[in-house]
């Protein structure tokens, strides 16, 4: 008796979750794969075929753009990293008490600002007649006004930007967690400081490392505003083809074809990166 | 703060420099957008034409303030009007799910965690067209089968709820399940032994207990409703939110009026973020 009421508050629990998770998340996609698998033959006349995944691999506009989209959210990855673990090791390891909460907090702030807000920043600072060129200009590097926008190092600066927090914030609990004596211990030890860094400290930051990773690169892949506005006419990003095949061309089976072929190959970069760095997905990202 | 290791002053001022250049390149785009909120020009880019509360008070056509510009009032009533029930259906499905995966063991708990953590790894514009395909052929479905209209499965407001919600709940499941673990079970059993009711425990001691993770998920909530883009994009109908009425404007060119609202959000965004920080203490 009392196993049955308990068992029926079990299943009244699990309702929300179900529902949301199936509702909005798995048949979604499910519908989406079985839409990117209908090839139209006629007036509201469709079959079955691979036809809008042979279109991807037969036009070379559409697997380079998805190409360039994989190299350039790596690229971003790689940069945020290198850009961001210093200044995650300072925050936790060099600073402490009332300055410690002061930095953290500098390095939120910024991200509960619309990205909207964050790109027309760089957008003012980089343009022809913006911040950066004048102030070039002014100093005497430059003769005359210089366009920093619309090219890849724009987008590079504004994916690197938009996504720092996702790194910085996971690679300081991390590295918060790493106690002290094992560092000086190490230097005690007489090793180098490069030598703790790789063998002490890097170790303990792998979660870390892994999961801010995969968040960034995630964002990056997905991400359509700062390639769109930074970006030139030539700097196409993957996600601006499925927004075309989606609203200005109306065809939503390739455009469907194009969405799963951009969640495969985020979920097989996730897939490698916790497999080679032997973390887990619900250790990174359920934090 | 590690003491007692060497290190050369030399390296100890280089390092401190790039930290310092990396709080610069943090703040500079927002601390531009602000200033440039207050230049007296219509293109929001240098030269500085000087001072002028116009962008915020200005009644007139092309000096229009964001006070008096009806489309972009429209939208951030719209984009309040998201947040509101986004929020308050992710704090009420988080609820249940923190209770669910901290309170009980039952086959397939790992799975279901894990299903649970994806649409943080799925990419937002994905959530969005996955979304809308499937909404729309079950308005196809219906309306074929029924011959009435289901306006509401169609891009618009609900969807753009909907395709918000669906991600964001998994942000407060995680940030109310972190304070459930950490209560004392032994003030519920406790509470049951002075003869509460099972749920009158739970409304009397448990939920209390959780309400600032509650409210710092609904903050939360909020503000990621207020600045998602990428899914909101794929789902609007004709009422646009804040974030897509500025896109829409950013591509055009616009004038500084955009920076106002900007430095609007940067300030509330701010005040918010702080609460939600401060609540969860």
């Amino acid at each position: 008796m009392a196993s049955d009421k308990s068992r029926l508050g079990l299943i009244l629990l699990m309702a929300p979750l179900a529902i949301w998770l199936m509702t909005l998340i798995v048949l979604p996609h499910v519908g989406m794969f079985l839409v990117s698998l209908q090839e139209k033959v006629g007036i509201r006349q469709y079959e079955t075929s691979l036809a809008n995944y042979a279109v991807f691999f037969n036009e070379p506009l559409y697997w380079n753009t998805f190409a360039r989209t994989a190299y350039m959210s790596i690229t971003a990855t790689v940069l945020t990293l290198l850009i961001g673990f210093p200044v995650a090791y300072y925050i936790a390891k060099l600073t402490r008490g009332r300055t410690k909460t002061t930095l953290f907090l500098m390095c939120l702030i910024p991200f509960w600002v619309s990205e909207l807000v964050r790109t027309f920043g760089w957008m003012i600072l980089l343009r022809e007649t913006g911040v950066l060129s004048s102030f070039l200009q002014y100093i005497g590097v430059l003769a005359g006004p210089v366009e920093f926008l619309y090219n890849d190092a724009a987008i590079m600066t504004g994916l690197v930007y938009t996504s720092m927090l996702f790194m910085v914030v996971p690679l300081v609990t991390t590295l918060d967690s790493l106690d002290d004596s094992l560092i000086e211990a190490g230097y005690d030890l007489g090793g180098s400081s490069f030598s703790i860094l790789r063998e002490i400290v890097i170790p303990h930051a792998m979660p870390g490392i892994v999961s801010g990773c995969i968040v960034v690169f995630m964002l990056s892949l997905g991400n359509y505003l700062t390639p769109i506005l930074l970006g030139g006419k030539d700097s196409l990003w993957f996600t601006g083809l499925i927004y075309d095949q989606f609203i200005t061309r109306f065809n939503w089976e390739l455009g469907s074809a194009f969405g799963f072929l951009l969640l495969g190959l985020s979920s097989l970069i996730v897939f490698l990166a916790l497999k080679l760095s032997g973390q887990s997905l619900g250790k990174t990202m359920g934090r | 703060m590690i003491t007692g290791i060497p290190q050369s002053s030399g390296f100890k001022w280089t390092y401190r420099a790039y930290v310092t250049l990396f709080f610069v390149y943090l703040a500079l785009p927002l601390i531009t957008v602000c200033v440039f909120a207050f230049n007296d020009s219509v293109f929001p880019s240098l030269p500085w034409d000087g001072f002028t509360w116009d962008w915020f008070f200005g009644t007139e056509a092309p000096r229009l303030g964001v006070f008096h510009e009806r489309p972009i009032l429209r939208s951030i009533g719209t984009s309040a009007f998201v947040a509101v029930w986004v929020s308050g259906l992710a704090v009420l499905v988080g609820t249940c799910n923190a209770f669910l995966f901290v309170r009980h063991d039952f086959a397939g708990k790992d799975f279901l965690y894990i299903l649970m953590l994806l649409p943080l790894i799925i990419p937002g514009i994905i959530l969005g067209i996955s979304i809308l395909v499937f909404s729309s052929s079950i308005a196809n479905t219906l309306e074929e089968a029924t011959g009435l209209w289901f306006d509401g499965l169609r891009p618009g407001l609900i969807l753009v709820i909907l395709g918000q919600f669906s991600f964001i709940t998994t942000f407060a499941t995680l940030v109310i399940s972190a304070r459930l673990q950490k209560f004392d079970t032994s003030l519920e059993e406790a509470a049951l032994n002075l003869g509460a009711t099972k749920w009158g425990a739970i409304r009397q001691v448990t939920l209390p207990f959780l309400l600032p993770a509650m409210i710092a998920a609904a903050v939360v909530a909020v503000l990621m409703s207020f600045e998602n883009f990428n899914t909101t994009l794929m789902l609007v109908g004709s009422d646009a939110p804040l974030t897509v009425t500025m896109f829409d404007r950013l591509k055009q060119g616009s004038t500084p009026v955009l920076n106002a609202v900007s430095l609007l959000l940067i300030v509330v965004s701010a005040i918010l973020g702080l609460a939600s920080l401060l609540s969860r203490r």
